[in-house]
C-alpha cells in the first residue's frame, strides 16, 4: 500500500517537474525543476531495490551535471525573453507530435501487457546474488563480465574532461609570467648544480 | 500492486516531455540540453525498471553508461555553448550557420 502511494506520488512529481523544465520561462528556474524531477526519478529507482542507480543519480546529475548547467546560465550573459519567441508558434505542432508518440508508446505497452510482445528472456548470468545487497550484485557483474566497458567508460569520461578544458582554455600570457617550458625541459643535473667546498669561515663566490 | 508497466509508461511520459521541450524551446541550446537529459533519464528509468522486473543486473549496468554517457555530454555540449557565446555573444540556434552546413 505505502509503496503504491509512494510509486504515484513520484511519478506525479517527476512528470509535474519535467513539464516545468520545458514549459518555464527562466532557465535557471528549468535547472532548478530538472534537479527535482531528478531526486523524484531516484526515488522510483529506489522503490525497484535500485539505490546504487537512485545514488548515482543524485550524485552525478545533482551534484555535478545539473550545477554544471547552474553555472553555465549564469555565467553567461543571455536575453532569454528574445529565444522564446517562437514558442507559441511551435506549440500546436509540438504538442500534436507528442501526442502522436505518446500514444505509440501506451499502445506499444498495452501490447505488451496483452501478451503479443515476446521480450527476450534474461540469461541468468547476471541474477541478483541472494541475500546480498544491490551494490554487491552490481559490483560482482561489472568489474568481471563489464570490465572493459567499465575501462571505456572510464576512457569516455577522460577524453569529456579534457575536452571540455581543451576547449574552454583560454591562454593569459600576461598575468602567468614568461614560463619558457623548452628552457626548462633542456636543465640537466651537470649543468644546474655546482658543488662547492668551501673553507670554514671562507664563504662561498658563485 | 505495482508493475513494470507504470514504470514502462512514467518513462513513456518522460520521453515525450523531452521530446517535446526541445520542440517548443527551439531556439534556446539550454533548455534543448535538458530536454535531452531528460530523454536520458526515461531510457534510464525503462532500464532500471526491466532490471528490477526481469530479476538481472545488467540493466542496472547499461543504466550506469548511460549515464556516464550523459555527463559527458552535457560537458562537452556546455563547453561548446561557453565558447560559441565568446565569439558571437548570442546562443539562438537559427543563428549557427557558420559552417554553411
Amino acid at each position: 500500500m505505502i509503496q503504491t502511494l509512494a510509486f504515484y506520488l513520484f511519478a506525479v512529481l517527476v512528470t509535474a517537474s519535467a513539464t516545468m523544465v520545458i514549459l518555464s520561462r527562466n532557465p535557471v528556474h528549468s535547472v532548478l525543476w530538472l534537479i527535482l524531477s531528478f531526486f523524484n526519478a531516484a526515488g522510483l529507482m529506489v522503490l525497484v531495490g535500485a539505490e546504487f542507480i537512485a545514488l548515482l543519480l543524485v550524485i552525478v546529475y545533482v551534484g555535478a551535471v545539473a550545477v554544471l548547467f547552474l553555472f553555465v546560465v549564469m555565467m553567461l550573459d543571455i536575453d532569454f525573453s528574445e529565444l522564446r519567441a517562437g514558442f507559441m508558434k511551435n506549440f500546436p505542432i509540438g504538442v500534436a507530435i507528442a501526442v502522436v508518440l505518446l500514444t505509440e508508446l501506451v499502445l506499444g505497452i498495452g501490447a505488451y501487457r496483452a501478451g503479443a510482445l515476446q521480450l527476450g528472456a534474461p540469461t541468468g548470468d547476471a541474477v541478483p546474488i541472494p541475500g546480498r545487497g544491490n551494490i554487491d550484485s552490481l559490483g560482482a557483474v561489472l568489474y568481471t563480465d563489464y570490465l572493459f566497458l567499465f575501462e571505456a567508460a572510464g576512457i569516455i569520461l577522460l577524453v569529456a574532461m579534457v575536452g571540455a578544458i581543451v576547449l574552454t582554455h583560454r591562454e593569459q600570457k600576461a598575468t602567468r609570467g614568461h614560463q619558457n617550458i623548452g628552457k626548462q625541459v633542456r636543465r640537466n643535473p651537470d649543468e644546474a648544480t655546482v658543488m662547492k667546498q668551501p673553507e670554514v669561515g671562507a664563504g662561498v663566490e658563485l | 500492486m505495482i508493475g513494470i508497466e507504470h514504470y514502462l509508461v512514467v518513462g513513456a511520459i518522460l520521453f515525450v516531455l523531452g521530446v517535446l521541450g526541445i520542440f517548443l524551446n527551439r531556439k534556446n541550446i539550454i533548455v534543448i540540453l535538458m530536454a535531452i537529459e531528460l530523454i536520458l533519464l526515461a531510457v534510464n528509468i525503462n532500464l532500471v525498471a526491466f532490471s528490477a522486473f526481469l530479476g538481472d543486473m545488467i540493466g542496472q549496468i547499461f543504466a550506469m553508461f548511460v549515464l556516464t554517457v550523459a555527463a559527458g555530454e552535457a560537458a562537452i555540449g556546455l563547453a561548446i555553448l561557453v565558447i560559441y557565446f565568446r565569439g558571437r555573444g548570442t546562443i539562438a540556434v537559427d543563428d549557427v550557420d557558420r559552417l554553411k552546413g
